[in-house]
């Protein structure tokens, strides 16, 4: 029996109840790009999520009704998942300042004490 | 029953939940949650943690999905043009909140072609409250202010959880519900405020949508270990109860304000206690409901099914030779 329903264009369609239509295969819903947005010039574009898209340049279109329907865009990035690079959280570590990199650090250049002690040795020879 | 985490009663241990984690990983796991942490789709998670995730952010993905349809019904016959246009914004929305959901749960390792094959054939479940029909256009406008009223409590609950790829699409989400709310309330404002037929046709639709609303946070939830578990993860963030009493605390007086009858007549707010009292609603038409006897859930599945079905070959043609599935990064 065809699905009866308030909706004329769903009973128009004549839909079967129970069929095993729309079941999915791997690549069903396509392959994953993850999206940059910049939301005004001269800002860095952001990571805001991902879109299911066949190609890049559809990728791109989708990105646009997905994620710049409303409110402020100015540009668009998409990349493929499968391309992008990623370290672990486990390894986070990589990341914090251990005492061997002070060099990199502004406060650890300390002048002021220097300059005090020459200053009062000028000052005990004159 | 929208995004809400939900405790089986199946009569399983509810010890074996986390009996064989790493007991190390699991208190830091823990210890970073109770810190306000977010955790992320590459950190270490407990099973049932994932589980529960996948199973709630999944169902909340098809309720999206699904949701647009009575609500999509009437595009074609809204009252006017730029009713029609607001109306198309919305239920464009709606299928994007599917879109942004649904990329959530497949960072948890759930492939899309996955979650929509357990909604097609009926092994996932999504919010009981879009298996009714919307009869007429005051029941589109009272699905569009009260149902989406449920949906951003629930929502904005549930951006406060702990798993950072649900909370980050829900403050998306969220921002863009006000629209459908605002929206919502005018097309309801709009017809108690004009003829008596209008008046009349939004009265009876709130008739019609009242039991499925108060169905809509689910059936108060049991005390257990379980329950006790998934709120120190951040899973459930609030009981149905207290969600349920928000909704009625914010809007029994908006709707009373219209001069509607809202048709419980143990439906009052005691004072001193700040606690709305109801008819407890029917829990075994839920259930009836949810199980695939509600007066829409045949009609909601096949036109899901046919849309999968007769745009296979549309995807076939474009995808392109060398694609490959990687779920998404967050
Ligand atoms: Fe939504
Ligand atoms: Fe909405």
């Amino acid at each position: 029996m065809s699905i009866q329903s308030l909706d004329p264009r769903v009973t128009r369609a004549h839909i079967e109840e129970n069929t095993q239509e729309g079941m999915q295969e791997p690549l069903d819903q396509l392959q994953t790009y993850e999206v940059f947005q910049q939301k005004k010039r001269g800002t860095h574009h952001q990571h805001v999520g991902s879109v299911h898209a066949p190609t890049a340049e559809l990728a791109i279109v989708f990105a646009k009704e997905q994620y710049a329907r409303r409110g402020v865009c100015v540009n668009l990035w998409v990349v493929k998942t499968s391309d992008i690079f990623i370290t672990e959280y486990e390894d986070e570590d990589i990341f914090s300042t251990t005492p061997d990199k002070y060099h990199r650090d502004p406060e650890s250049y300390k002048v002021m004490d220097r300059i005090k002690a020459y200053k009062e040795k000028q000052l005990q020879q004159s | 029953m929208y995004g809400n985490a939900y405790v089986e009663t199946d009569g399983k241990q509810v010890n074996s939940l986390v009996a064989d984690e790493d007991p190390v990983k699991l208190a830091e796991f823990e210890a970073r949650i109770a810190a306000g942490e977010k955790i992320e789709p590459m950190d270490w998670m407990p099973k049932e943690y994932r589980r529960q995730l996948i199973r709630m952010i999944e169902q909340h993905a098809h309720s999206e999905i699904i949701g647009a349809l009575p609500e999509g019904t009437w595009i074609t016959r809204a009252p006017g043009f730029r009713r029609k246009l607001a109306l198309m914004a919305k239920v464009q929305d709606e299928v994007g909140h599917g879109q942004l959901l649904y990329s959530a749960c497949e960072t948890l390792g759930k492939s899309r072609e996955d979650m929509i094959n357990d909604l097609i054939t009926g092994k996932s479940k999504y919010s009981n409250v879009f298996n009714y029909p919307a009869v007429t256009w005051a029941d589109s406008a009272v699905i569009a202010w009260l149902i989406d009223a449920g949906a951003i409590i629930n929502q904005l609950t549930n951006s406060k959880g702990s798993y950072g790829p649900y909370c980050r699409a829900l403050d998306r989400i969220c921002a863009e519900e006000s629209f459908h709310l605002k929206y919502g309330h005018d097309n309801v404002v709009f017809l108690a405020t004009g003829t008596p037929k209008q008046r009349q046709m939004v009265q009876e639709a709130l008739n019609r949508w009242w039991p499925p609303i108060m169905h809509f946070f689910g059936p108060s939830d049991k005390a257990s270990v379980h329950t006790e578990t998934l709120m120190r993860w951040k899973v459930k963030m609030a009981s149905n109860d207290d969600m349920r009493q928000q909704f009625l605390n914010m809007y029994v007086p908006k709707i009373w304000d219209l001069g509607l009858i809202i048709p419980d007549p143990l439906l009052k707010k005691d004072e001193t206690t700040g606690k709305w009292s109801y008819t407890e609603p029917d829990w075994e038409v839920f259930k009836q409901v949810i199980n695939g006897n509600g007066p829409c859930n045949k009609e909601r599945l096949a036109v899901r099914r046919m849309a999968e079905e007769k745009g296979r070959w549309v995807r076939r043609a474009i995808l392109g030779e060398n694609a490959r599935y990687v779920a998404p990064l967050s």
